[in-house]
């Protein structure tokens, strides 16, 4: 490298002797290859559920220094801030070291470390006699659970119905309405077509599962300057960088897609021909009035919805390969006519309850702006559309030459699913989504195997309790109908969680929020033993945090505790601890076995089914174990069938040998990758028992692309149904036809009528018969109804930092820097009217209670919001933080606020603070209204006292390098 | 010494994308472990589980936002780090000759081995790119990864700075600004790439991108194909006829 | 910027004792023996305890040699060599003046030029800092040199002479803190800082870490303004006006000096405090302030 005046100051640096000589940067020798670490390790993150490979860089057998995995499909090498963290978390001083017994009472944090031969033999002692009197008395939940086929296996194979991970407090709704439109939803199941597509809209996202790749996929857009647009109360994140800010009134989103959709039908801006093809837009529905058959669908002698041809205008099979279905025809039988789905469709949005205008003022957005944005979706949708040179045949054997795109695409999370309308939102945005023939095609939104997967090919629920034995089946599923309920003879709740009852029929992901209120209220039933994993349920995954905290600590009149024993999991130091009896600490994700299955919630793509594995990539250097080799353990001690050989001796060593050798079926585990003894075998296989090394080997991952013919259309490809039968996602080809209409919604509904057996309790008919509408439909959030508007008229919302993973990311020295308080962010109008300055802090009252909570400004929000981050404010003591930490004083969560119940409405009854259809807690519903706090407190309130440190606190200073 | 050099063979610095960075602080904890293990002495945290935690981090991601009158507020996230200027009053102030700049490739850097810590370039610096680190008592500040950009060790996708490579969203963009026809360059030029305070002189090499025009959609509504809904069902009649 | 004890202490300590110098250099007073050792111990003392504390904010006091090396290029460095040469010189001036008698007239005008060199030195490194408007005007320096002059005469015992500097020092101040207060005010918005102004009026929303940090302990400081006009009132009556009334007023006597030499110590080390707090450092923009 050639360098200036080198020669030159050389010399004169003789001259002036070394004291120059040194401090002259031309002659500083830096090193500037230094070696970079001694080993790479290739594992996944879990710094969230995001997944992301990691390359871990070890020196002296130490974690040094971690990067993402360049290879790996999710993250392409990229990492957030969180996963960039991960070392800290590793070394966090909160880590549990050993099981413990709490020596003190429930919520002291006063604990006894004991052998893991004591701890197994505590919590076996527990389980074994209730799985040989009543295993429902056991209620296993699991929350941020990334094994959940493998925790709901040992569920099943104990026998307790009562089992759930933490899907039903926070994103059901979205997973549900996905599943039973159009056989899968966003996050996991699908993603848009970040390469191809050319309009993104994004509706309710502040980060999302899908960390990485939504980042990855909006630095495509901008590269390739598509416009995006954001639709959240909030313009933060995702929404800072969108093109245009959509600052919808919370609650109000399904109102808003829907006068889309008017505009679209209204201009005759739908795909026809897609729909014909691939929804059932064409099926007939009963309009027979009073018939108990009303607003199901005909269907012909084999039981197969029927469709009017429109070659021979007679009713036919709506999958009969000659059949195009034509959807402005009527079928008039005995003098009634019935019609078809879309005819339905149309005459209840073409309704001028959908117009622009008529919805402008209550969702906050102009006319003017959703008529240009339902304009510019069509522009872009049929306008721009794309098409690929690639020859495709349908499943019905037809072959196309070309694959049409329609480049709009659309993504969605808890912003319009964490609502008491929250389902029917999201099954709104699916109707949207599919008119505009914008779903598994190119630029549209993709689904990644294994979905697409219709509701029908998931299992239904199951609560067949005998003791002794394994349940009669899976605990969750997609009901079809009222028979698929969970109710006993008495129209009793079988589960603890009371999901797939009346109050929720849909319940697919259970309810775990409302577990510890039941198990306290013993209602429908008292349990003996409550064993969690992973879910901070003392603190900020509850609702009413300190409503929750008294029930954990609640005693019955003989001062036994009103849940006798909780048995819990945890890798830190963690507010729920304290509540637990018995303490299994887990080890953290670079030192155990971890399984991101094909069974479960892989990391696949839309063009490639994947899986990957965590390894110990070190050792742990304490008296912890992985949760799942405890279990295994646990299974293995309580004789549990699939645990056991036939000899009662355990089956599985550890959890790495239940990946590898045990079978789901015959040739399908939970690891897909080279399976087979040749380690040849792609999703289908017998064990191979260097199959971990050749992950290992790998990165960590295994991925397997979809052929070119097959990666779009794949609910109606023949190529891809048979690769999906090939790999073992499915046992044979599942094609089918998207729902805008849900058919056993419409069952629900007619039950409520009176129609059936099975009959709701008559004060939830009205409300099914409201809810369960087959076609989308919008209703105000239920608080919006129970509490006055006026004398709370502001909604409060949570987000979660890009760089915080709920509650663990306060351990982390460095992330507890970036966001070690929280303020709540207040609208100008807000701001200005009380006369609010930095420093100052409001009263913020809610139906259910109130907290006293420091504020800040924010003027790029919808004017009735405030927010703030979600889960920053932390429990005196907890987490191994000093007591006076800001986390815990200036810190705070809504959680207070909100309840799991509706306030009283005079009727005597209780209302859930849920979703009607699937029970998903309504978390953004809330309503507040603000007061300035003055004088202003010393700390945030309500300030709880402190729990004791099972752990003692970390160091003064953190200075490590290696 | 610490006059800086009449000229730089190169110009090595960041392009920052306004209008990409969604503020994640991916790139602010890249950094952090990167030259906490690399680079002199590891960056430090003080009262890091304390009541008052405080650490050095060589960048920060701000957020600021931005209102004009009539117009809907805008949110903007800005990370920063050192700009390693052209004409860095950071590197001329200080008296040990600890600081100083690249003349091969424009890097302004701290001589770990003879900083006193006096802390007087932080006090000349406009960007409040330099931390004084509290346990080493040295001033930190970005060192551009000289120890990654450069690293045989490494791949060489990866001889980029370590925020450049961790960006989920692309944001960061890592190359030579002094050759007008490297990809950096070129996208500054494309974007209106701008200095941050360019009154004081300093001669910033890192630019950042503004972002880009906000709220303007303005697609004329659609026109409806019936005036009444039986008008609708005929119209549905003819298309589907056109399939 | 933080008003650090140590630089208080250094620039008022250091100040004085090379205003002291200056003086002495002079041959004013015009002493010799006991009283000259005790006037050079002063000045010595002084400036040594004023150059010490210089070093106490150093985080790495170990390679602290080094800060004499880049006097081509800092003042930071340049007013380290100056102050060694100035106090080496001294030393060459006080030992023959004390114990041998000499005049040394010659070498102490020199010596008093090397002190004035050595207050600009001191000056500079706060004038030249561009960061920070108010301190980056001419007046700094003036500033800094009628204050080591001023209180440098009043140590001297050249009370009618200091009288006039400290009033010359009143009006400097008073213009400093006009001048000041346009330059601060110039400094721009947040919204030119980040270069968004053209998207409206920008304010910060996050300033990325809510844990405090180096460069905001140390420029982000500021102090109330209600709170810095009261303080540069008794700032500028305590280091300026008062003792040059008495100075100037009464008939000369160790009590008044004595008087106006503590009144004025106490007047400089607020005046220095608050030309530290209140110094708005550019980077403060960054951060809303
Ligand atoms: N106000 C408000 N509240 C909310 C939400 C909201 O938006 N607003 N969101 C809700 C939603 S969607 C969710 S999913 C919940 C999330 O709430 P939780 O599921 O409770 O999530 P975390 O707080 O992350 O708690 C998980 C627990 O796992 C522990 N843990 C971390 N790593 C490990 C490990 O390796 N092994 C084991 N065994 N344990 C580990 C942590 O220490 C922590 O105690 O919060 C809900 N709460
Ligand atoms: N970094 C990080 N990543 C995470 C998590 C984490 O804790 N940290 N948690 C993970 C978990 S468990 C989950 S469930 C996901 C959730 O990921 P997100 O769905 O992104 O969840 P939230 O952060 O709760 O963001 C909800 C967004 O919806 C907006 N919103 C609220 N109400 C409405 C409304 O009525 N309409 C519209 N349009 N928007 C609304 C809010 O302003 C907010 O921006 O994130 C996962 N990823
Ligand atoms: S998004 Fe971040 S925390 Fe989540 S897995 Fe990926 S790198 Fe880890
Ligand atoms: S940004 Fe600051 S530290 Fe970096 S070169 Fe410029 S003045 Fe120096
Ligand atoms: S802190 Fe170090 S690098 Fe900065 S001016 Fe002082 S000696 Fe130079
Ligand atoms: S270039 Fe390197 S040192 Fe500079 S901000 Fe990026 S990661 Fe940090
Ligand atoms: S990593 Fe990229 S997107 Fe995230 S804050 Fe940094 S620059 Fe912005
Ligand atoms: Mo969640």
């Amino acid at each position: 490298m050639p360098r200036h005046r080198d020669k030159l100051s050389c010399k004169t640096n003789q001259r002036n002797g070394a004291f120059t000589e040194m401090t002259k940067p031309e002659h500083l020798r830096i090193e500037t290859s230094p070696p970079v670490s001694d080993e790479i390790r290739k594992t996944t993150c879990y710094m969230c559920a995001c997944r992301c490979g990691i390359n871990v860089h070890m020196k002296d057998g130490q974690v040094a220094y971690i990067e993402g995995n360049r290879d790996h499909p999710v993250n392409n090498g990229v990492l957030c801030g969180k996963g960039s963290a991960g070392i800290m978390q590793h070394y966090a001083p909160s880590r549990l070291r050993a099981p413990l017994k709490r020596v003190g009472p429930r919520g002291s944090g006063e604990f006894e470390e004991i052998s893991w031969d004591e701890a197994l033999e505590i919590a076996a002692g527990w389980l074994a006699p209730l799985r040989q009197t009543d295993p429902s008395r056991m209620a296993f939940f699991t929350g941020r659970d990334q094994s959940q086929s493998f925790t709901s296996w040992f569920a099943q194979a104990y026998g307790t119905p009562n089992y759930a991970a933490h899907g039903g407090f926070c994103s059901v709704n979205m997973a549900a309405a996905g599943i039973y439109t159009m056989g899968g939803a966003f996050w996991e199941f699908g993603q848009p077509d970040w390469d191809r597509t050319k309009l993104f809209m994004l509706f309710g996202v502040a980060e999302d599962h899908d960390s990485n790749p939504i980042k990855i996929g909006l630095g495509k857009l901008k590269e390739r300057g598509v416009r995006v647009i954001g639709v959240n109360p909030i313009r933060s994140g995702y929404n800072a960088i969108a093109d245009e800010w959509v600052g919808i009134t919370p609650g109000t989103d399904g109102l808003f897609i829907l006068a889309l959709v008017h505009e679209l039908l209204r201009a005759g801006k739908v795909d026809l021909g897609y729909l014909s093809r691939y929804t059932n837009a064409g099926f007939i529905v009963n309009e027979e009035p009073n018939s108990p058959e009303k607003g199901l669908f005909l269907r012909g002698e084999n039981g197969k919805p029927q469709v009017i041809c429109r070659a021979t205008g007679q009713l036919a099979d709506y999958d009969r390969p000659d059949v195009m279905p034509n959807l402005a025809a009527s079928y008039h039988d005995a003098g009634q006519a019935h019609r078809t789905v879309f005819q339905l469709l149309a005459e209840r949005y073409l309704s001028d309850d959908y117009a622009p205008d008529r919805v402008a003022e209550r969702t906050g957005i102009s006319a003017d702006r959703i008529k240009s944005i339902a304009a510019e979706l069509a522009r872009v949708a049929f306008e721009e559309e794309i098409v690929l040179d690639q020859p495709w045949t349908d499943w019905k054997g037809q072959t196309h030459d070309k694959m049409i795109g329609r480049p709009v695409s659309f993504h969605a999370m808890r912003g319009i699913s964490a609502h008491s309308n929250g389902f029917q939102t999201c099954r709104a945005l699916h109707l949207l989504q599919i008119l505009l023939g914008s779903v598994e095609v190119p630029g549209g939104f993709r689904f990644k195997p294994p979905y697409p997967k219709p509701p029908e090919a998931h299992p239904k629920p199951h609560a067949g309790v005998t003791p002794g034995q394994p349940l009669d089946g899976p605990h969750l599923g997609y009901p079809m109908g009222p028979e698929h309920l969970l109710l006993d003879g008495d129209g009793r709740p079988k589960r603890i969680d009371k999901a797939f009852t009346w109050e929720n029929p849909m319940s697919a992901h259970g309810l775990m929020h409302m577990v510890i209120s039941n198990a306290h209220a013993g209602d429908p039933y008292k349990i003996d033993t409550l064993f969690m994993y992973m879910a901070n349920m003392a603190w900020n995954s509850s609702m009413n945090s300190s409503e929750v905290i008294r029930m954990l600590t609640d005693t019955d009149d003989a001062g036994d505790y009103v849940i006798p024993h909780i048995i819990y999991s945890d890798a830190y130091s963690s507010e729920m601890v304290a509540y637990a009896d018995l303490i299994l600490p887990d080890t953290t994700y670079l030192e155990r076995h971890d399984c991101i299955s094909l069974l479960d919630r892989p990391i696949c793509e839309a063009d490639a089914a994947a899986d990957a594995i965590r390894w110990p990539v070190v050792e742990p250097d304490r008296d912890v174990r992985g949760f799942q080799t405890v279990l295994i353990q646990l299974g293995a001690k309580l004789g549990l069938p699939g645990f056991v050989t036939d000899d009662g001796s355990p089956k599985f060593r550890d959890y790495a040998d239940y990946m590898v050798n045990h079978e789901r079926r015959p040739g399908v585990g939970p690891l897909a990758g080279w399976r087979g003894t040749d380690g040849e075998g792609r999703g289908r296989g017998e064990p191979n028992p260097s199959q971990i090394d050749r992950y290992i080997e790998n990165g960590g991952f295994w991925i397997d692309h979809i052929p070119d013919e097959a990666r779009f259309y794949k609910p109606w490809n023949k190529a891809y149904q048979e690769w999906a039968v090939d790999r073992g996602i499915f046992d044979a080809e599942a094609p089918y036809v998207f729902n805008l209409y849900v058919e056993p919604m419409r069952k629900f509904q007619l039950a409520a009528e009176g129609h059936g057996d099975i009959q709701p309790p008559d004060h939830l008919r009205a409300r099914i018969a409201e809810t369960m509408d087959p076609l989308p439909i919008w209703y105000p959030p239920f608080e919006d109804q129970s509490v006055d508007p006026d004398e709370y008229p502001i909604h409060a919302l949570t987000q979660r930092p890009m760089h915080m993973y709920h509650s663990w990311g306060s351990q982390n020295a460095w992330l507890r820097q970036i966001t070690g308080k929280n303020a709540l962010y207040l609208p100008t109008d807000i701001w200005i009217e009380h006369g609010f300055k930095d420093g100052d802090f409001a009263t913020v009252t809610s139906a259910h209670g109130s907290i006293t909570v420091p504020v800040a400004h924010h003027a790029a929000l919808n004017p009735q919001t405030v927010w703030t981050w979600n889960a920053i404010g932390k429990r005196k003591g907890a987490w191994a933080l000093d007591k006076d930490a800001p986390e815990a004083t200036e810190g705070f969560l809504l959680n207070h606020l909100i309840h799991e119940l509706l306030p009283p409405k005079g009727d005597g009854l209780r209302w859930a603070n849920s979703d009607p259809v699937t029970g998903q807690a309504a978390w953004f519903d809330l309503r507040v209204k603000i007061e300035k706090a003055e004088p202003k407190p010393a700390e945030s309130q309500p300030a709880h006292p402190p729990i004791a440190s099972p752990v003692g606190q970390g160091p003064n200073v953190v200075a490590r390098k290696i | 010494m610490t006059a800086l050099p009449d000229k730089t063979d190169k110009k090595l610095g960041l392009v920052i994308d306004l209008d990409t960075c969604v503020g994640c602080h991916g790139c602010v904890t890249a950094c952090k472990g990167w030259n906490t293990q690399h680079y002199g002495a590891p960056l430090s945290d003080t009262d890091p589980y304390g009541a008052d935690p405080g650490g050095t981090f060589l960048n920060r991601v701000f957020s600021y936002e931005a209102q004009a009158e009539g117009r809907p507020a805008q949110t903007i996230h800005m990370p920063r780090s050192c700009l390693h200027c052209d004409d860095a009053p950071c590197v001329t102030v200080c008296p040990t000759g600890a600081s100083y700049k690249r003349a091969e490739d424009g890097i302004v850097l701290v001589n770990e081995d003879r900083c006193i810590g006096c802390g007087l370039c932080a006090w000349a610096c406009p960007y409040g790119a330099r931390e004084l680190d509290r346990e080493a008592g040295i001033m930190k500040k970005c060192t551009l990864c000289v120890d990654r950009i450069y690293n045989e060790n490494l791949p060489e996708e990866d001889r980029v700075p370590a925020c450049v490579r961790t960006c989920p969203a692309g944001a960061r963009h890592f190359g030579d600004l002094g050759d007008p026809d490297s990809d950096v360059s070129k996208l500054v030029a494309k974007r209106g790439g701008y200095d941050l305070m360019p009154d004081l002189g300093t001669k910033p090499v890192n630019k950042y991108l503004p972002p880009r025009p906000k709220d303007t959609l303005d697609t004329a509504p659609l026109t409806a194909v019936a005036d009444e809904p039986k008008g609708f069902l005929g119209w549905l009649d003819k298309a589907l006829e056109k399939l | 910027m933080h008003p650090a004890p140590s630089v208080i202490i250094f620039t008022t300590l250091s100040g004085l004792g090379f205003g002291l110098f200056f003086w002495l250099g002079l041959g004013v007073p015009d002493v010799q023996g006991g009283s000259a050792f005790a006037f050079f111990f002063i000045a010595y003392v002084l400036s040594c305890a004023g150059l010490l504390a210089s070093t106490f904010h150093l985080g790495n006091k170990k390679n602290a040699i080094y800060a004499l090396s880049q006097w081509r290029t800092s003042w930071l460095s340049r007013e380290g060599v100056a102050a060694i040469v100035t106090l080496f010189l001294f030393a060459l001036i006080a030992v023959p003046r004390i114990f041998l008698g000499a005049e040394m007239v010659i070498s102490g005008v020199i010596g008093s030029v090397l002190a004035l060199i050595t207050v600009v030195t001191t000056s500079m490194i706060y004038t030249q800092l561009k960061t920070i408007p108010r301190w980056n005007q001419p007046l700094t320096p003036v500033l800094f040199l009628l204050h080591a002059l001023g209180g440098g005469a009043l140590l001297a015992g050249e009370v009618k002479i200091a009288g006039w500097l400290l009033l010359a020092l009143t009006l400097a101040l008073f213009a400093a803190w006009r001048v000041g207060d346009r330059r601060a005010l110039a400094r721009g918005t947040t919204g030119d800082a980040t270069g968004l102004a053209h998207l409206g009026a920008v304010r910060m929303l996050e300033s990325g870490h809510t844990a405090r940090n180096y460069v905001v302990d140390e420029m982000v400081y500021r102090v109330g303004r209600k709170h810095a006009e009261k303080l540069r009132w008794i700032a500028l009556a305590l280091a300026g006006a008062l003792p040059a009334a008495i100075l100037l007023l009464t008939p000369p006597g160790h009590i008044t000096a004595f008087v106006a030499l503590a009144l004025h110590l106490l007047g400089v080390v607020i005046g220095r405090w608050l030309f530290f707090a209140e110094a708005e450092h550019v980077v403060g923009l960054y951060h809303g302030a």
